[in-house]
């Protein structure tokens, strides 16, 4: 049962910066076509660092989870330092060996924020460069 | 009325047990519970030995080489057309067309009859329970030509609503496109009322049969259909090879869809004339292994016996509906046991269908999960995704239990930590 181990149930149970901001910077959403997975970052930006983040939507534990645990790790991080965050950063983060369906899952978070501050489309990792 | 004889005389309980020990990914112990086949089946072994003695024996192009192996193959792949055309009671074999699966034989019909017979302000009947295969082609067709599309809605049980039928068929309907049982509910359409109703009001209809000739006996003749697709994946037979059924009449005025060999009689510089029907829609060489492959696989399922194997799995389907009724805060969503396919479609509240198919994986139960190709009758029941188990003639009771446990198992260990 390693692909629910426990922090990623408490992460989809009590997720953290879970929500809307009143003004934000920047605000996006997205879903994943697979499965129909929503969701939406709000981040506040001061001299090039995020403030305050925050996210919400709807989607499985894995989609869920790694969108808390995300957030957890952009904030106080420059654009800069967020921008360079990777596939491969995203799936340590998560420590669970994923298919390729649920990687999508995992990534749909990174995916929104990338699309929302830098214009990034495409799935993190298979970016038309 | 032969039919009906037939249905009856054929009829014998499936020995469950022999047909697995056909399917050798269920050796394993515990065995894989593969409860996904209305997206694609598991293949016995006939039907990888008849592919593998043709590229092993006779492996070779059809229909033009002066050797021995090429006309076996040729003979061959034509036995197979006449395996299927005889499997859905055809007129003529030659109105068996082998396409790549159930999407190519509607695109083909979609291309094809759709440019001779489609124009602005024609009307395509749907109903909301299509696949994306049989709903955008005709929005494909419909940009193309200014014909609109129209609906035939469903109730709140998921079967159509015939009160609305009169109103949707009008003299701008030139085509009904509707599936025979719906992929996500299981509903079971009574289509041959609606093709009697749209041939009265001047449409043609073509039938997605991907979910029907799999399971129970399909007869193009009694029905009257004008067109009837499916998908040889979804039968036992591999993947790469799909039928569409016409009436010749149809077949022989259309244009051809894809151009190139086999489809020819001549080829000048500047213009060519085409080949009689079937291969003037069966241009390149075709996907001869897995027509052969289709072939066995007929020769599979109809030796079990359609009617046996529609029975075990309404079997399959009532003993799950009662079984999956005991879990707290399933929603099964579709008509009743009686009214459908073996196809159950559910939610558990409190868990992601992903989640539900992701636990279930790990006790080595494969279900699907998602919008199943039906983005619109997904938005019609309001959800975003649900989790779908669906059987074929290798399935058990057993696994249905497994299914049970491994949801019970889910409930523990998601909606434990909700409270």
């Amino acid at each position: 049962m390693n692909i629910y181990q426990e922090e990623l149930l408490d992460h989809y149970e009590n997720p953290s910066n879970y929500g809307t901001l009143p003004n934000p910077d920047i605000s996006h959403e997205e879903d994943n076509p697979l499965c129909g997975d929503r969701i939406r970052m709000d981040l506040l930006i001061e001299d090039d660092i995020i403030k305050e983040v925050r996210f919400c939507g709807h989607g499985c534990t894995i989609s869920l989870a790694a969108a808390s645990m995300l957030t957890e790790k952009i904030k106080g991080k420059t654009l800069t330092e967020v921008k360079n965050i990777t596939r491969e950063d995203i799936m340590d983060m998560v420590g669970i060996p994923l298919g390729p369906v649920r990687v999508k899952c995992a990534l749909l978070a990174l995916k929104v924020l990338k699309a929302g501050a830098y214009g990034i489309k495409g799935w993190p990792g298979e970016e038309e460069q | 009325m032969t039919q009906k004889t037939m249905h009856t005389s054929d009829f014998r309980p499936l020995d469950v047990q022999a047909i697995r020990e056909d399917f050798p990914i269920f050796a394993e112990t515990p065995p894989l519970a593969f409860l996904d086949s209305a997206a694609s089946t598991q293949t016995p072994r006939p039907v990888v030995e008849a592919m593998d003695a043709y590229y092993d024996t006779y492996r070779s192009n059809i229909h033009r080489g002066i050797y021995r192996i090429s006309e076996e193959a040729t003979d061959q792949y034509e036995k197979a057309r006449q395996k299927v055309a005889r499997l859905i009671n055809a007129p003529r074999t030659s109105e068996v067309i082998f396409t790549r699966n159930t999407t190519e034989s509607i695109n083909l019909v979609a291309y094809s009859w759709g440019s001779l017979h489609i124009q602005q302000g024609d009307e395509i009947v749907l109903t909301d329970l299509e696949h994306h295969s049989n709903l955008v082609p005709w929005q494909m067709l419909a940009q193309r030509t200014g014909a609109s599309l129209r609906y035939l809605e469903i109730t709140d049980r998921g079967l159509l609503d015939f009160t609305q039928l009169q109103d949707v068929l009008t003299e701008k309907t030139k085509l009904v496109a509707i599936t025979h049982v719906s992929n996500v509910l299981g509903t079971i359409n009574p289509i041959q009322s609606v093709i009697d109703a749209a041939h009265a009001a001047g449409a043609k209809v073509i039938v997605d049969a991907a979910q029907s000739v799999p399971h129970f006996h399909v007869d193009v003749q009694q029905l009257d259909c004008d067109f009837l697709a499916f998908s040889g994946h979804k039968m036992c037979g591999p993947t790469g090879v799909g039928v569409l059924y016409g009436k010749m009449e149809l077949l022989d005025d259309m244009p051809p869809f894809l151009g190139g060999g086999s489809m020819i009689r001549s080829v000048e510089r500047d213009i060519s004339t085409y080949a009689d029907v079937p291969a003037k829609f069966e241009a390149g060489t075709p996907s001869i292994a897995e027509a052969i492959g289709l072939g066995a696989a007929v020769d599979y399922i109809t030796q079990a016996g359609l009617a046996s194997i529609h029975v075990h799995e309404q079997e399959l389907t009532k003993y799950a509906h009662e079984r999956l009724q005991e879990i707290e805060s399933i929603t099964m969503y579709g008509p009743a046991p009686h009214q459908k396919a073996g196809v159950i479609s559910f939610d558990i509240e409190g868990i992601h269908p992903h989640d539900v198919a992701g636990i279930l994986d790990t006790h080595n139960v494969a279900i699907r999960a998602g919008h199943h190709c039906a983005q619109p009758l997904m938005k019609k029941l309001d959800v975003i995704a649900t989790a779908r188990a669906s059987f074929y003639l290798y399935n058990t009771i057993e696994d249905v239990d497994r299914l049970c446990e491994g949801l019970q198992k889910a409930q523990t260990l998601m909606i434990r930590r909700n409270k």
